[in-house]
């Protein structure tokens, strides 16, 4: 549609419908911008920063700002591309990530990023944090030291189950994933394998108890395919993806 | 390409020489490889020390007093220091302990493990101390480049001893790029 609004984002014409935020727009249009937290069926959280954008001499991030006509937005830059790959190395030294022994590895997002930006080390000193799992539900495992407290569990909880049975709790470092249930385990709450937030998380923190591990390395989401070509997919979200 | 053979230093700390198993993985690139380097210390060779050399690959994060002592030891003599592997560079499976203390590990291993017998923790004064927690290299000393990967395949490898032969920075392509 030619009367349709547009922005520029790094030098090509996005069409947006009122309302959008520049994420929206951009994945609509098929244009990749990188992100962990933002899911397109869910409301934004605007948390894990990984799509900032300039925009007008400031630094934003695209999940959140709304697109108004004639913007000039930047994605791809130099400088961002840089500033995301240390996003991604605090995300990695902030948790506890070991891939060799993850179940979601080669179909994680925040593995994915690190390979499409060019990640080989942390460049920060590992935090190693204790964090406690939850074993408590028959079917779901919950592994809080790869969490990145992205609260896509908890949006998807609320938005899509209607059960708000995930969410944030605790400030700063000690911030972790939590369940509303009298004794504070998810096996105490109305969780099922089947919901919606059994299936939303992008790291490897929320997996079945059975059934993991079934592809081989090398025919996995990632393995050959990055994420910037792809986008954002989660392996057992039905083939929905992120669309 | 530098004419004088690129002398290479090899060792596993706290790893399991899956990363070295991964280096031999190269197979026929080997063969004119050994063209153009050459090995110092490594378990290929069993020197015990190393001297001065272009490349020094570290497996393995730090799990003792001596791996830091070795590891200070290749950082003096190795131009190029690298960290090989995902051990090296986040401490790796080995750092899944950093949350339990060192005497828990040692009464989970040798006193209240299944089918110990004879229970007692190994305390002979030669035996290497455990450091508190296990550390990526990064950690101890300046690394110069590191090859990620659970072990780092063995393209990434070549890459890493061609770019120094050809006097430039490694550059590992997508598929070279693995944390597992």
């Amino acid at each position: 549609m030619s009367d349709q609004p547009q922005f520029q984002l790094d030098g090509q014409s996005i069409p947006f419908q009122p309302g959008d935020t520049i994420m929206q727009a951009a994945h609509r249009t098929g244009v990749y911008i990188p992100h962990l937290c933002f899911h397109p069926q869910f409301r934004a959280h605007g948390s894990c920063r990984l799509c900032v954008v300039h925009m007008q001499g400031k630094t934003v991030s695209a999940c959140t700002q709304p697109a108004s006509a004639d913007l000039e937005v930047h994605s791809e830059t130099t400088e961002l591309r840089q500033l995301r790959l240390r996003l991604i190395q605090l995300l990695f030294a902030e948790g506890n990530h070991f891939c060799p022994s993850c179940e979601t590895s080669g179909n994680c997002q925040l593995q994915a990023l690190a390979y499409d930006l060019g990640m080989t080390h942390y460049h920060y000193d590992p935090f190693y944090p204790t964090r406690a799992p939850d074993g408590s539900h028959p079917d779901l495992f919950i592994d809080r030291d790869r969490c990145i407290q992205c609260d896509l569990c908890g949006r998807a909880s609320e938005q899509a189950d209607h059960k708000a049975i995930y969410l944030l709790a605790g400030r700063g470092q000690h911030t972790h994933v939590a369940f509303r249930s009298d004794d504070g385990e998810l096996g105490s709450t109305q969780a099922q394998a089947e919901d919606r937030a059994s299936h939303v998380c992008p790291v490897g923190c929320i997996l079945p108890k059975s059934g993991n591990y079934p592809d081989i390395a090398g025919a996995r989401l990632y393995d050959q395919i990055p994420i910037h070509a792809q986008g954002n997919h989660r392996r057992d979200e039905g083939g929905t993806h992120d669309d | 390409m530098t004419t004088k053979k690129v002398r290479v230093a090899t060792c596993s700390l706290a790893g399991c020489f899956g990363c070295h198993m991964s280096f031999l993985d190269m197979d026929e690139a080997l063969i004119p490889l050994l063209d153009h380097i050459e090995f110092d210390r490594s378990p290929l060779t069993d020197i015990k020390t190393a001297t001065r050399c272009d490349i020094g690959l570290i497996e393995g994060g730090l799990c003792n007093e001596e791996n830091k002592e070795v590891l200070h030891q290749f950082r003096e003599q190795c131009t190029y220091l690298v960290a090989v592997g995902a051990c090296a560079i986040n401490g790796g499976v080995p750092a899944m302990r950093n949350h339990l203390s060192v005497q828990a590990c040692l009464e989970e291993s040798y006193l209240d493990g299944l089918g110990v017998v004879d229970a007692q923790i190994p305390n002979d004064p030669e035996l290497p101390a455990l450091l508190p927690k296990v550390l990526p290299l990064q950690a101890e000393v300046a690394i110069d480049f590191f090859l990620p990967g659970c072990p780092p395949p063995a393209a990434a490898f070549l890459e890493l001893v061609q770019a120094v032969l050809e006097q430039r920075a490694p550059n590992l392509d997508y598929a070279s790029r693995r944390f597992d």
